[in-house]
């Protein structure tokens, strides 16, 4: 469904997207995860056909996103970070208006649109300007509005960003209904790693380069075992203690040490035993998209 | 075909229903200009010589300061949906100016109904003249402010193109002054500023007699279509050029 090869784009001297390759098949939802300024935006308005990449190609349905963007712009729906309703316009007539830009009207584009409110359960709302609806209606809204010319793919920048969790939880129920019920093919960003755990599949983005790609099961599984994240006095030290002691790899972090270990358990005992009493909390977890990323980056997705 | 007429339907629609919506605009932009009229040409002792240029004031800001939302509504808003959209591009240019056209037009429309305070009563014929020219206005001014705002990272930026550049046009189109009366270096720029000529319209179609030197009526309507017509190019050449501007 989608294929980008050797995406590379710089906004004058800052490299925003180097040599980013990736496939989607039918079907997927994928996700693209990253910091902010890790290139996701770069490559969302490239897949989304507003803006040409200075090297490399993508195509969507097997159309270029450059030479045939009319295209493309068929066959995809694009959901934004910022809102693009028209606050002044009902929740109705901003679907009526997208319609007219797809070339549907009269009654056919009417049928699709009440059935779309329905769907998205928004029917009782239809006539509400959208400046009155919450940020989480207006986001479904905005989904509803993506699909309303019967897209392949749905293009979604960080559509859970600005919402809280019981919105992002149930704008996530319509997407993964999508999916499911219509295979769906789903392409999102996002920095937020609830959202990226229900991808079917990921890339990690990281400074305009892939840093690792697949299911997020499968991207923990790299890592194996246990986290154990351990707050000290003087975390250098005890890095070196740790090492001498266990000859495991350590990793700095602010006021603490991190160790990846097979058996966190018994490794948390003995290290705190190791370390006496500078040691002023520890904690262990299974590894987090969160550690996959600090693993193939040496950087938080957070910054 | 169809699909441009559908899409720049849709636009000029919305324009008109926001405007509808934000009815203290349509206060806004024929107060200002009315109040303008009544004092200066009070003050003066003429009010039919201010009126037409009072009335292309209140067109001019009303077209040229709807098509502002272009800015922010490309980065962030609707028209970020129309972009991405199999609308031809040039709807976007259609849709927006005929929607920011006709708001002015109405606010131009409603500045007439004035004209019998001005010592003007217009028979049917002048009527339409007028709603001609006026809509001619209306739509020029609009292509002018897209051009510019399709360009323009901010708002504020757009603001300060458009004063400098408005004001100074007005001023030496033979609304404030005639052009027989004034020094031959003005004389010569009130020639070359086609504001004049739109004015001149627009007054030929309402006055029996206009001031002396303006502009006659068949060369006001060559000037006016000709600069519509070299900026609709503009405007349809600037949103078919792709974007490579940064994101944020």
């Amino acid at each position: 469904m989608v294929s980008v090869r050797g995406l590379s784009h710089a906004y004058n001297s800052h490299q925003a997207l180097a040599g980013v390759s990736f496939e989607v098949s039918r079907g997927e939802i994928f996700g693209v995860l990253g910091p902010n300024g890790s290139g996701k935006s770069t490559l969302f308005r490239i897949l989304s056909t507003l803006m040409a990449p200075a090297s490399g190609s993508a195509s969507i349905a097997g159309f270029d996103t450059v030479r045939s963007a009319a295209s493309v712009r068929r066959n995809i729906g694009v959901v934004f970070q910022s809102q693009s309703l028209d606050r002044k316009l009902t929740a109705e007539e901003n679907l009526i208006a997208q319609g007219y830009l797809f070339g549907f009207h009269g009654g056919a584009l009417k049928a699709r649109a009440a059935d779309l409110l329905r769907r998205f359960h928004l029917a009782d709302r239809r006539g509400d300007l959208v400046e009155t609806l919450s940020g989480g209606l207006r986001r479904r809204l905005e989904v509803a509005k993506a699909l309303l010319h019967q897209p392949r793919l749905l293009l979604m920048d960080e559509p859970s960003s600005g919402l809280d969790p019981a919105a992002r939880r149930d704008l996530w129920l319509y997407i993964e209904q999508l999916s499911r019920e219509q295979g769906m093919t789903v392409l999102l960003t996002t920095h937020i790693l609830d959202e990226a755990e229900r991808c079917g599949r990921l890339l990690l983005l990281h400074e305009g380069r892939i840093v690792a790609q697949g299911a997020p099961a499968e991207l923990k599984a790299r890592i194996g075992g246990d986290v154990v994240v351990l707050e000290v006095d003087s975390p250098e030290e005890a890095a070196r203690r740790l090492q001498q002691r266990f000859g495991v790899q350590v990793r700095l972090a602010a006021g603490a040490v991190r160790v990846e270990t097979a058996n966190g358990h018994r490794f948390v005992a003995e290290a705190v035993e190791a370390l006496g009493s500078q040691v002023r909390s520890v904690a262990l977890h299974k590894p987090t998209l969160e550690d996959v990323f600090l693993d193939e980056t040496g950087a938080s997705i957070h910054a | 075909m169809k699909r441009l007429w559908l899409a720049s339907a849709a636009l000029w629609h919305r324009e008109l229903i926001r405007f509808w919506r934000e009815k203290a605009r349509v206060a806004g932009y024929v107060g200002s200009p009315l109040i303008f009229w009544l004092v200066v040409g009070a003050g003066f002792g003429n009010l039919s010589f201010f009126f037409p240029g009072a009335l292309v004031l209140t067109v001019m800001f009303s077209a040229v300061f709807s098509t502002m939302s272009i800015i922010e509504d490309r980065r962030e808003g609707f028209l970020l949906s129309v972009l991405v959209s199999p609308a031809p591009r040039s709807a976007i240019v259609f849709g927006k100016a005929k929607g920011s056209a006709t708001l002015a037009w109405i606010q131009g429309m409603i500045f007439l109904a004035f004209a019998p305070l001005a010592g003007f009563y217009p028979n049917l014929l002048q009527l339409a003249a007028a709603a001609g020219a006026i809509f001619l206005l209306a739509f020029t001014f609009s292509l002018l402010g897209f051009w510019i705002a399709w360009q323009t990272e901010s708002s504020q930026g757009f603001h300060a193109i458009m004063n400098l550049l408005l004001f100074p046009l007005w001023l030496v189109s033979g609304a404030v002054f005639s052009p027989a009366g004034a020094q031959s270096w003005v004389r010569a720029l009130m020639a070359a500023n086609p504001l004049t000529y739109g004015l001149a319209l627009l007054r030929r179609s309402l006055e029996a007699a206009p001031p002396a030197g303006t502009p006659a009526a068949a060369l006001s309507l060559g000037v006016s279509l000709t600069v519509a017509a070299c900026l609709l190019a503009a405007c349809l050449a600037a949103v078919r050029k792709p974007s490579r501007r940064s994101a944020a």
